[in-house]
């Protein structure tokens, strides 16, 4: 802990890692090889090492049953993740990203204020990974309740429409991932990815749209706009978002 | 082990063998074998006959290698794929090319619906594409017909498809050790949107699927070779894996055919035998073939025998049996080989004995047929083989040839730290400061 303190990377007066240490690319190829470690199958997911608190590293007598519920894909810097965390301080919930820089901040910065805030934090974690590719290695069929999509990239040549993380045949993966009534948030500054992402969403036959009502209910919808970097980003420039939220269902026979 | 993987990544292209390819007609009328982008086939009726293979398009039938082969069902029809990135469609009555439906990327397997109304074709991409063969009149060339997307594996090359006993599901497998089975829908031409289960376990490339199914287990259960030298049983409608068998070790390869090495040998085959729980496994240097058994009840795999064949060097690149004969029909070789007077060759062999009657695996004795003993004799050997005799020496460069080639297209690529800093820095993609 002595090193930790003593990192140059972590602000003095809040204990935060400061942001211009962890700098990396904008973007990553979703399509190239990975070089990091992935788990066999949802089982060999090590969530003592995720959640210490929640499954004690030593003992057998975890709580095994329980099982992250969120899962953030492409969580940036983690500010969704952060404000979830009190929302829900019940439910498991990791965030996936794939530029290991980025992972690294997210890593400290919930170390950080778990060490600030005891008690509090324990149910939030991150991952590097390509959750193009790896979503069942993580999580079991129906094993989520909610999955978040926000300002993903846009890839705006036709050419690399199929890096987009939300596409028909990635939305079968994701349609595996939920359960039944499980929601997906997706959101973004970009009309023309918001249009791609709803048509997908739309002509998907194990999706339906949440109703005005249920949205306005819901107290997860204004954070997607308020709670992540890329959100503020966009409500500072004063820019237009397009969201697109829809539950899982069950296919019709 | 840990430095072998580690290579430029460029060299990969001068070595673009394809294995041999063989798949018999479910009836036994008829048997393929490809070597390249060669299709021979031989009809078995009577005494038997070559075939020649009539194609309206003109020029050779496929410009490039072959990668997958498959009869229907039914045996009405046979379809051939590979890198020429066509996928053609035979009517085994006449042998004419009733379809030949274009594929945008290299095609790595092929699947026939078990009621032979559509054709499945995976591609390098990881997509799985269907085409309807609803109008298919076997005397009538088709107009050219399109394929539609089903199901897609994200950027991953896809080695097998198979559909399950009962037509409720396609299993597809692929290089990132994963084995997807997915719902075969009602029209799939809508897609094929809901997954059953992911069968996850494998710590290699997923190489081959088969299905091993009894009258009391109509459903089946899924085997599945890998890199990783495991056969594995798997119940798909939960995905969960029932027994794992380390053929190598289980088999007692290990100490006679090499010393000291690390490296697994790949599985690259998996033929199972109709109505009885035996299943053929091809393994990358084992001259001859493993029969594994299965018991369905127990849910186990076990070693029933090791078939080697005596008096040359045979690795079967592909094998396949036939429902009522009860011979186990396989082929070594391999296409474009470098630096021999033959570049591309066959050489196809038979174990006989499958026969319903001895189902005891312990009691099972088989017998590899002589040339002077397989069904269309040195005819169909001439015919299958391109020549009757080979070189011995010949077979070991291609059983090499072969395993490379696999190696070089499945295996991730492990690249030294140095390297990947190396290829950061010369990226061209990188904006220069103005």
């Amino acid at each position: 802990m002595l090193e930790t303190k003593a990192s140059p990377n972590i602000s003095k007066s809040t204990g935060l890692p400061r942001k211009r240490f962890y700098r990396a690319r904008a973007h990553s190829n979703p399509l190239s090889d990975s070089h990091f470690p992935v788990p066999i199958s949802p089982s060999h997911v090590d969530y003592s090492l995720h959640y210490p608190h929640v499954f004690l590293p030593s003992s057998d007598q975890n709580d095994s049953s329980k099982k992250i519920q969120f899962a953030d894909i492409g969580c940036g810097f983690g500010g969704l993740l952060i404000s979830l965390s009190t929302l829900f301080p019940e439910t498991l919930m990791i965030g996936m990203e794939l530029r290991d820089k980025v992972t690294e901040y997210v890593k400290e910065r919930i170390l950080a204020l778990r060490v600030a805030n005891p008690g509090q934090y324990q149910n939030i974690s991150v991952t590097r990974t390509n959750s193009m590719k790896y979503i069942p290695n993580y999580f079991e069929k129906g094993q989520l309740s909610k999955m978040f999509f926000l300002f993903p990239d846009p890839h705006f040549k036709e050419k690399n429409h199929r890096r987009r993380v939300i596409s028909t045949h990635l939305l079968d993966e994701y349609a595996y991932a939920l359960g039944v009534g499980g929601i997906i948030y997706t959101i973004t500054d970009v009309e023309e990815l918001g249009e791609w992402m709803k048509a997908c969403l739309e002509s998907h036959p194990m999706f339906e749209a949440l109703t005005e009502k249920e949205l306005e209910a819901d107290p997860v919808v204004e954070l997607l706009s308020s709670a992540t970097e890329e959100g503020q980003k966009v409500a500072r420039n004063g820019g237009q978002t397009f969201r697109a939220v829809y539950r899982r269902i069950m296919p019709p026979l | 082990m840990e430095d072998a993987p580690i290579e430029d990544g460029e060299n990969h292209k001068d070595i673009d063998v394809a294995p041999a390819l063989i798949s018999v007609h479910p009836a036994q009328e008829s048997v393929a074998v490809t070597v390249g982008s060669e299709l021979r086939v031989f009809d078995l009726h009577g005494g038997g006959s070559a075939v020649s293979l009539v194609d309206d398009s003109h020029g050779p039938f496929h410009k490039d290698s072959i990668r997958a082969i498959r009869y229907g069902a039914n045996g009405k029809v046979f379809v051939s794929a590979g890198d020429d990135k066509l996928v053609k469609i035979w009517s085994t009555e006449s042998w004419h090319c009733i379809c030949t439906v274009s594929s945008e990327k290299r095609v790595t397997a092929v699947a026939l619906s078990n009621d032979g109304l559509h054709v499945c074709f995976a591609d390098k991409f990881g997509v799985v594409w269907v085409v309807d063969l609803d109008s298919v009149d076997s005397n009538q060339a088709l107009v050219n017909k399109k394929a539609v997307q089903m199901l897609a594996h994200y950027c991953s090359i896809i080695t097998s498809l198979e559909f399950s006993p009962d037509g409720r599901f396609i299993v597809s497998a692929d290089r990132d050790f994963k084995i997807r089975v997915t719902v075969f829908p009602k029209k799939p031409l809508d897609g094929a949107h809901e997954i059953q289960s992911f069968c996850l376990g494998h710590t290699e490339f997923v190489s081959c699927l088969a299905f091993v199914s009894t009258s009391e287990y109509p459903q089946g259960f899924l085997v599945s070779g890998s890199g990783d030298s495991t056969v594995r049983l798997w119940n798909i409608s939960s995905g969960s894996l029932l027994d794992t068998c380390e053929v190598e070790v289980k088999a007692g390869l290990l100490e006679s055919n090499r010393r000291g090495e690390e490296c697994n040998s790949a599985i690259t085959d998996l033929c199972t035998i109709p109505d009885c729980t035996m299943i053929a496994v091809a393994i990358q240097s084992l001259q001859g073939i493993v029969l594994l058994s299965c018991d369905l009840s127990a849910r186990t795999l076990s070693i029933a025998k090791v078939v080697s064949i005596m008096g040359e060097t045979f690795i079967p690149t592909s094998s396949r049996a036939s429902f009522s004969a009860g011979l186990l029909w396989m082929v070594a070789g391999v296409s474009n080989l470098r630096g021999f007077d033959h570049p591309s060759l066959a050489r196809v062999r038979i174990i006989s004995g499958f026969n319903k009657s001895n189902l005891d695996p312990q009691e099972f004795e088989p017998i590899v047929l002589e040339d002077n003993e397989i069904p269309g004799g040195y005819k169909l050997l001439e015919k299958l083989q391109g020549s009757v005799a080979v070189e011995e020496k010949v077979f070991l460069a291609a059983a090499e040839a072969v395993k490379t080639a696999m190696s070089n297209l499945l295996v991730k690529k492990q690249y030294s730290v140095e390297k990947r800093e190396f290829r950061k820095r010369t990226r061209n993609d990188r904006k220069t400061k103005q």
